[in-house]
């Protein structure tokens, strides 16, 4: 005679089942290819901007033609990468730009520099070629005044700056930041709406198939459940992880991230956000799959969980663009439903505290104790209900009809 | 191997305003191939699911080995439920290791079991496929091995044979016949009431929510009012309105249908009749349990039959 399987062997079982006919998939292998796809595109897209930005192509032309040298240095001052080329003429320098192969072309006396540029003059190009210009200027009049070495009262003169302390990560730092929190934002809405919408689904296939009943006849109702949330979230948290790692490798070898500390650190803020996210989500949808006996009817009951997520990132991802630190963002941030996409973006992108994270921890952890315990209750309530949409109360209620 | 014995005692069971069963009670005894019929909705499946605990009885209970059923025993029973249940895109093999397996069985015994049933039940070259892949019939078959996967003590089968084509009836019929004879209790619900006449040791029929009649076949239509058909050519119309224990079914000369109540004697018929001349038939007519299920559901629900 055989015993009753342990709970928690029944848990692993089913579990195991979610687990090996997802990843199998060939519907898994190609969503995390989309995914890392859209991820690279975006990630090359940066680093061509980031290249773009930096780089510009100055025509020199007559007497500016031994310019080359200073430029390159004024430029490297003020971030500009400067490629210099001689060009015969202003004729010549013309029909470059035109062409697009240039972005300025500089003639005239050193000291009265003139600049032909398509539309409009790049503001650090112009404070490169400015200082240029004072330079040579300097240079003329200290030589009068009988000084021996202008260029080197002009070296030291170049080396004064002021001593810079911030009170928020410096700008490149800053961009990086938002750039990773904004990634991570978004791989945590697509991992929880897509396997949280995937938990209904199982749950409905079940019903659909009848299996539930089978199932049930051997294994309690939260068994199931808990091996179907843990077995799905599994293949959820396998494919962030791919994608949020293939995603890091690629954007510091690509240059666009250089703070790999920050980088690490999000990827894991991540991965905890996704657990508490996922089990937060989990249990709705499984309570609202429950509801309806066709996969048909799926959608009509996971819109709604669906819509909250989606406002908690549309909104949560705008007003992190802003302002990362703002009131809008911190608020979300402690709203129980919202705080698994916006807090961990927040974390990464502006200033948090330790105890916020820590409440903002403690109160989603409370909610999804109690919205387990509701939607399980619907879920038991209501699985195996067949026919026509149960309305939540009378799933609450435990009328089984 | 009385401990094999399933025992229903005074289920009722209301769904809002319905009374779905009305104080069902039977027993099904170990080796034991028990037919249970009844018109749609009569609460056959209801029955089935409160045995499975997949529904919770108002009241009444049931007992296997002589204790009321706990999760542990359900997994000594096997179950086909009327609305077949499999997962569409899983393969054969691996559901039916997965089934045996949550009902308790180890992964070693699991795998051999599997193969067994693919085995014996002609599905081995099928293993590999998704069972929405199979035909209607072949999916059956699977449904079949999902009940018997784990070997149960006891099965319980909705409908095992709605939309199976004759073979697959005969492996069937064979394969319960096989599984009484080693001692497991077998109860299923059908609407193939020669198929039930012809294979159940006993039978139990429900109408409206009640039991209405439970018992061997040959209890059951013994004990049915008995009709005789007597061909005696010289007859009078009427000569056997007299008789007693008899009532007249139809008269078509030369013959006549009789009904004979439940002890009557049925030679003082035919010396009535042969008091009449010759009599060239004189047959004993045993109601079939298709006459005798729509006659108890007839009486039950006030002429209504529908099964």
């Amino acid at each position: 005679m055989r015993d009753e399987v342990a709970p928690l062997t029944a848990v692993r079982l089913v579990a195991r089942r979610e687990l090996n006919t997802r990843l199998r998939t060939r519907s898994f292998v190609l969503s995390t290819a989309v995914i890392i796809a859209v991820l690279v595109g975006y990630l090359l897209l940066q680093a061509s901007i980031f290249t773009d930005a930096a780089r510009t192509d100055v025509g020199l032309s007559g007497q500016a033609s031994n310019l080359a040298g200073p430029l390159q240095v004024a430029g490297e001052q003020v971030g500009l990468d400067v490629h210099t080329s001689v060009v015969t003429d202003k004729a010549q320098g013309r029909a470059k730009l035109e062409a697009d192969e240039l972005d300025a072309v500089v003639y005239g006396n050193p000291a009265e520099l003139k600049v032909l540029v398509r539309a409009e003059l790049d503001s650090r190009l112009r404070t490169a070629l400015t200082e240029l210009s004072r330079q040579q200027i300097l240079a003329g009049e200290l030589a009068k005044a009988g000084v021996t070495d202008p260029q080197e009262v002009l070296a030291q003169a170049g080396q004064a700056d002021v001593a810079v302390s911030t009170i928020e990560p410096a700008g490149a730092e800053h961009g990086q930041r938002l750039g990773i929190g904004l990634v991570m934002v978004f791989l945590l809405f697509m991992a929880i709406s897509t396997y949280g919408t995937m938990v209904a689904q199982g749950v409905v296939e079940e019903k659909a198939s009848r299996v539930v009943e089978i199932l049930l006849a051997t294994v309690r109702p939260w068994q199931l459940l808990l091996g179907k949330v843990i077995g799905i979230g599994a293949v959820g948290l396998a494919q962030l992880m791919i994608v949020a790692g293939v995603g890091l490798v690629m954007a510091m070898a690509s240059g666009v991230v250089t703070l790999s500390g920050v980088a690490v650190s999000a990827l894991v803020w991540g991965v905890v956000w996704y657990f508490v996210g996922f089990l937060l989500y989990a249990t709705i949808f499984a309570a609202a799959g429950s509801l309806v006996s066709r996969q048909e009817d799926v959608q009509s009951v996971t819109t709604p969980v669906t819509m909250v997520l989606t406002i908690g990132f549309v909104v949560g991802l705008n007003l992190m663009l802003q302002n990362p630190n703002g009131s809008g963002v911190v608020t979300m941030s402690h709203i129980p439903l919202l705080s698994p996409v916006v807090m961990p973006g927040r974390i990464t992108a502006g200033q948090v505290a330790g105890w916020e994270i820590a409440v903002s921890l403690v109160v989603t952890l409370a909610t999804v104790a109690a919205l387990t315990w509701l939607g399980g209750r619907v879920y038991h309530n209501a699985v195996l209900h067949t026919g026509s949409r149960m309305r939540v109360r009378d799933a609450l209620r435990g009328a089984r009809l | 191997m009385p401990e094999h014995t399933l025992a229903i005692k005074g289920l009722h069971k209301r769904f809002g305003s319905v009374v779905a069963l009305h104080d069902v009670g039977f027993e099904v005894r170990p080796g034991e191939l028990f037919g249970f019929v009844g018109s749609n909705g009569a609460g056959k499946t209801t029955t089935m699911r409160i045995v499975l605990g997949v529904l919770t009885p108002d009241s009444g209970e049931v007992i296997f080995d002589g204790e009321p059923i706990t999760r542990a025993v359900r997994t000594r029973i096997g179950y086909m439920p009327e609305e077949r249940g499999l997962y569409p895109k899983m393969k054969v093999a691996d559901q039916l290791v997965y089934l045996a397996e949550l009902h308790g069985m180890s992964s070693a015994d699991a795998q051999a079991a599997t193969q067994r049933w693919l085995a014996r039940l002609d599905l081995s070259h099928r293993r590999q496929d998704e069972v929405q892949k199979l035909s209607l019939g072949n999916q059956q078959r699977v449904q079949l091995a999902a009940a018997l996967v784990h070997e149960p003590d006891l099965l319980v089968l909705d409908e095992p044979f709605s939309g199976l084509d004759p073979v697959a009836v005969d492996v069937m019929s064979q394969v319960l016949r096989e599984q009484a004879a080693g001692g497991v209790s077998v109860i299923f619900s059908s609407h193939q009431l020669d198929l039930v006449e012809r294979l159940c040791d006993r039978v139990g029929i429900i109408a409206n929510g009640r039991m209405v009649a439970v018992g061997s076949v040959e209890e059951l239509t013994s004990s049915a009012e008995t009709q005789l058909e007597i061909v005696a050519p010289e007859a009078e119309p009427g000569w056997a309105n007299d008789v007693p224990g008899v009532t007249v079914v139809e008269e078509r000369p030369p013959r006549t249908l009789l009904k004979l109540a439940a002890g009557a004697d049925d030679q003082a018929v035919l010396q009535a009749a042969l008091a009449t001349g010759p009599v060239t038939g004189f047959t004993r007519h045993r109601p079939s349990l298709a006459e005798l299920f729509r006659s108890v559901v007839a009486d039950e629900t006030g002429g209504r039959v529908d099964a």
